[in-house]
């Protein structure tokens, strides 16, 4: 069974933001980079099925500049067998149908089985590259899956859907198939020592693909930090011991729940 | 024209269409175009009448066998043959889960794709600009539309009030037999996990920790707070993705949905997805060390600061409140 995982550099979560200087996007120079949440959840449910299965193959593929090599690095590292680096820089400049229709020329021969993403990109949060592939590559999908039937490797794959407020589907699908994958579907492993060993004589293809124009994109405009909606009273002026005596002091007399 | 989508389970309405009502009633009124729903359905839908009580022009049935049971393949054929019988200008929806499972395959059919999870519309002399969040929250992104319609936009559930929906319409019920080709994947029933074995929605107070709380070591610390206040612990999603605390204290759109008097944040940063679970707090209180965190947007009272500085502090001058 071949599963490919798509997986995405994001600035760090804990990275403060600043406003680039044609806003059209953040100031990329000195950010900390991430691998996105999601997609590390994606690859581990990926090398848990092939370890199921007992056999199979476990590919990684990224769509970014340089610095996102070391994305598919971690994933050999945590035991992925081998990556894709469809190498474009400035990838933030293109739309969700662009990156979907250049990770499909670049890895419909690879005819896998599975393909797994994760269910939203934490900087862009479009929600939709990995069901846009799917389309492209003429296969079915399925959205924020968060568990796959291990009884069903062998025949149709039974997976469970997240929908709303606490409620789950389970789905039948043929193979192949596109599953985008929600974050909790199994604990992520850390890379050994003996992993990161290994990384090294694994093999890395690069792709250096041309970007088609795609006529019905999304442009961004410009980008803003959000508009304050409330009026939010601020406690202790920086100083949070005081902040926290302030608060205990509302608690007490303005919110009265003590 | 625009189409807005009629959501339903088995013919009970999901609430957030009547906001996507709301937002193509008023990218009607702003650009003069007349507004049609759509409800996918196996039979005649009970919905029907209901929906055709809106401001609207029509509403369409597409009926077929297989839509009674939502599948991402039935509902992108059905609504692809709607589309190419009506050449819609705009194709507004909900920003729910079950439409970021089928808008985007619908979009491609179309060589589009879909200005997803807006927060807010505005006119330019006839051309919408779009604002999505991005960065969980943290900016906003003014967005257009190049090329030609119909262009597929949703909008973030609460983006609009679906009790502002104007009625005052009879709109035509009209049926539309669509065609629905081989349907990949089998659909078995939706279901609800067993009961959760701690009810936060009657919860009075309520202290949540996110990823800020850094470790399960820790979540020590915002229990003691908990004791001292009398609350419940609750938390963010990768929280109890973590397993440090179980998946029933989740808060947000995958988890409980709670209205506590109290609701302190600690170390929340504020994701929609979170949001949505607990803005209707009476009061809500937000610990954090980044003041830009999106938390303080709907916060009434904040701190900016360390978590780890504010906890002890906390508990101590609450005991001796209450001595
Ligand atoms: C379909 C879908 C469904 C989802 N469902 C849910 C859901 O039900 N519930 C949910 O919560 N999320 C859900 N999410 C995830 C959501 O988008 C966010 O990723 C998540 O809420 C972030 O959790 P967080 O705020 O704890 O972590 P982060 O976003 O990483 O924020 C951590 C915060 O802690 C602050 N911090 C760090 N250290 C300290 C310190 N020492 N002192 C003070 N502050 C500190 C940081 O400044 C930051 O603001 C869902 C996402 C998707 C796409
Ligand atoms: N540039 C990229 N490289 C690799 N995978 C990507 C890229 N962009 C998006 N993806 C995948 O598609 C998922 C959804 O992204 P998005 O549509 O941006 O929310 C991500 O979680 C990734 O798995």
């Amino acid at each position: 069974m071949k599963i490919i995982v798509l997986m995405k550099q994001v600035a760090n979560k804990d990275a403060v933001l600043r406003v680039g200087n044609d806003e059209k996007w953040i100031d990329e120079s000195d950010i900390a980079h991430q691998t996105n949440e999601s997609d590390g959840y994606a690859l581990e449910e990926a090398l848990r099925m092939k370890e199921a299965k007992g056999e199979g193959e476990v590919v990684v593929c990224t769509l970014g500049g340089q610095s996102a090599k070391t994305v598919i690095k971690d994933a050999l590292a945590r035991g992925a067998d081998r990556g894709i680096h469809i190498i474009v820089e400035n990838d933030q400049k293109l739309s969700p149908h662009q990156i979907a229709k250049t990770i499909a020329d670049a890895i419909r021969d690879e005819n896998a089985d599975l393909i797994f993403t994760g269910l939203q990109s934490d900087d862009a949060s479009y929600g939709q590259t990995g069901v846009i592939l799917a389309e492209l590559l003429g296969i079915p999908h399925a959205t924020i899956v968060i568990d796959i039937d291990r009884e069903s490797l062998n025949g149709n794959l039974r997976v469970k859907r997240e929908l709303e407020s606490g409620w789950y589907q389970w789905f039948v699908y043929q193979l192949p198939a596109l599953l985008t994958i929600q974050s909790g579907i199994s604990q992520i492993r850390y890379a050994s020592l003996k992993g990161i060993m290994a990384a090294k004589r694994k093999e890395i293809k690069e792709v250096t693909p041309t970007i088609e124009d795609f006529g019905a994109a999304q442009q961004i405009q410009k980008v803003y930090m959000p508009l304050k909606t409330k009026q939010t009273q601020m406690l202790g002026d920086g100083d949070v011991k005081r902040g926290a005596a302030e608060l205990v002091e509302k608690l007490k007399t303005e919110i009265r729940v003590i | 024209m625009i189409l807005v989508f009629i959501e339903h389970k088995d013919c009970v309405l999901n609430k957030t269409s009547l906001e996507a009502i709301t937002a193509a009633q008023g990218i009607g009124k702003d650009l003069g175009l007349k507004i049609s729903a759509v409800i996918p359905c196996d039979k005649d839908c009970a919905l029907a009448q209901e929906i055709s009580n809106y401001d609207l022009e029509k509403v369409i049935m597409a009926k077929n066998e297989k839509l009674g049971i939502y599948t991402p393949d039935g509902y992108t054929d059905a609504w692809e043959q709607v589309i190419k019988a009506t050449n819609p200008t705009y194709v507004i929806m909900a920003h729910t889960y079950q439409v970021r499972d089928f808008a985007p395959k619908l979009a491609a059919r179309f060589g589009k794709e879909v200005v997803g999870d807006c927060i807010r519309y505005r006119n330019e002399d006839g051309k919408l600009v779009f604002t999505r969040r991005i960065f969980l929250g943290k900016l906003d992104a003014d967005v257009i539309i190049e090329g030609d319609a119909p262009y597929f936009v949703t909008f973030q559930s609460g983006a609009f009030r679906g009790d502002n929906a104007e009625k005052g319409g009879s709109a035509n019920i009209e049926t539309m037999d669509v065609e629905v080709g081989e349907i990949r994947m089998k659909p078995e029933a939706p279901f609800q996990e067993a009961k959760a074995s701690i009810d936060l929605t009657k919860s009075a107070i309520i202290v949540a920790v996110g990823r800020g709380i850094k470790s399960q070591e820790n979540i020590e610390k915002a229990q003691e707070l908990a004791d001292a206040l009398g609350a419940d612990l609750a938390a963010s999603r990768p929280i109890c993705d973590a397993e440090w605390l179980p998946i029933d204290r989740q808060i947000g759109s995958s988890g409980q949905t709670v209205a506590p008097k109290v609701y302190i944040a600690l170390g929340i940063s504020g994701a929609i997805q979170h949001i949505v679970g607990m803005k209707n707090a009476g009061t809500i209180i937000a610990i954090n060390k980044d003041a830009e965190a999106p938390i303080f947007d709907i916060a009434d009272y904040g701190i900016v600061g360390d978590i780890f500085d504010a906890m002890p502090v906390l508990v101590e001058e609450i005991k001796k409140a209450k001595s």
